[in-house]
């Protein structure tokens, strides 16, 4: 359960990046949660209720894109979604080093005033 | 110019620009990387625009700022600061993760004892509550510092950093971090660690991989431990093995009994030669 303290994290990156650009409202937060990265979306979402309480964000939507996993095959060169964390090229049974998507946890943008 | 995209096309000055559909000059381009929501994002800020200040009878429209940053980055900054640090003093450092129980502490005590007079071990351990690991570890004469973390279920990079000022680092060869037992959140954090070695027990069953994949697949060692219980334990090593491939199959496998000593030496040795290379390799610092 360290939802709490990711939130608290965007919560904090959200109202600094809008008082440098001059707002004192939020009324939106977009965050990027690949389904690898080892947190709950449910779980932040419920998490941001009780750290946004006075805060820039109190009543701000919170939109969260789950992001699903792929790779890439070094091999044959294909991208493929990774459906069940398994990273075997589907084309040519190799197995990827690369996961391109799905670890990310990111604040990608806020909607201020 | 745009940072996500790099298209270099310059907004108008003083204002806000957002694309592909927000005020300011319309400029159209191709995204080599198709994305699945729109994205709009400030160009320029930090400016003032006299007389443009919004009124109390006139509110603010809403804009968007474009932030694209990773919420961990605060622990990701400080663990890199402390790999640094590792790497400038030639301090082989292990993140040793597992759920509660498959045998982290037991394992560090053994390799300690195994590796006395060859490298030199300290170790930084991680509990929610009590101090009993970090005493049955000082039982072997190792140096020992315990985080107690309440009730935060991971150690964070700067938790580490604090705890090291507890140890006499330029007495050591090899740092071992034992994080709090759990196979979910301390996945996400990074600690400035080289090794990042996953446990799992013959107790635990074969499909743990698969259970925790997030947690397995950063792994750079995987080590199957209580080994000497596996015919009890009914364990299917193959089936074992095989999901270990499939979830961890960059990471280097060990099989190791702490009670018997089966497979202590291979782990011990590549633990030598992990720490030969990062002392023939040139200082973090110039």
């Amino acid at each position: 359960m360290h939802e709490v303290g990711i939130m608290q994290n965007a919560i904090q990156m959200a109202e600094q990046q809008a008082r440098e650009s001059g707002a004192n409202r939020i009324h939106a937060l977009r965050l990027r949660v690949g389904l690898m990265s080892g947190v709950v979306a449910e779980a932040l979402e419920f998490a941001f209720e009780a750290v946004s309480r006075g805060t820039l964000a109190e009543g701000a939507r919170l939109e969260i894109e789950r992001v699903p996993p792929a790779a890439w095959c070094a091999h044959c060169g294909a991208e493929f979604p990774c459906e069940d964390y398994d990273l075997t090229c589907p084309r040519c049974r190799e197995f990827s080093q690369e996961l391109r998507r799905g670890t990310e946890m990111q604040l990608s943008s806020i909607e201020v005033s | 110019m745009c940072v996500e995209c790099g298209c270099g096309l310059p907004g108008a000055p003083g204002e806000v620009q957002i694309h592909p559909a927000g005020p300011g000059p319309a400029h159209s381009h191709h995204h080599g990387h198709p994305r699945p929501a729109p994205h709009g994002h400030e160009h320029d800020h930090a400016h003032d625009h006299p007389g443009a200040a919004p009124t109390k009878d006139q509110p603010r429209a809403e804009r968007t700022v474009g932030i694209q940053r990773s919420l961990l980055e605060k622990n990701d900054r400080i663990a890199e600061r402390n790999r640094g640090f590792f790497q400038a003093k030639r301090l082989l450092v292990l993140n040793v993760l597992s759920s509660p129980g498959s045998g982290k502490t037991t394992l560090i005590q053994k390799t300690a004892e195994a590796l006395a007079g060859r490298l030199r071990l300290g170790v930084i351990v991680g509990d929610l509550a009590t101090e009993n690991d970090a005493n049955r570890l000082r039982s072997t004469g190792i140096p020992v510092v315990q985080i107690t973390t309440g009730s935060v279920c991971h150690l964070e990079a700067d938790m580490v950093a604090r705890a090291m000022t507890g140890l006499d680092l330029d007495a050591l060869d090899v740092l071992v971090i034992e994080n709090v037992g759990n196979l979910v959140c301390p996945a996400s954090y990074d600690l400035g660690e080289a090794l990042r070695v996953v446990l799992m027990s013959v107790t635990e069953g074969e499909d743990k991989p698969l259970k925790y994949p997030t947690m397995f697949h950063s792994a750079t060692v995987a080590v199957i431990t209580k080994t000497d219980l596996a015919e009890a334990a009914g364990f299917d090593r193959e089936q074992a093995i095989a999901n270990l491939g499939r979830i961890s199959h960059h990471a280097r496998r060990f099989e190791v009994s702490s009670r018997t000593g089966e497979g202590m030496p291979d782990w011990c040795d590549y633990l030598v030669e992990r720490r030969r290379e990062l002392a023939g390799a040139p200082a973090a610092h110039s």
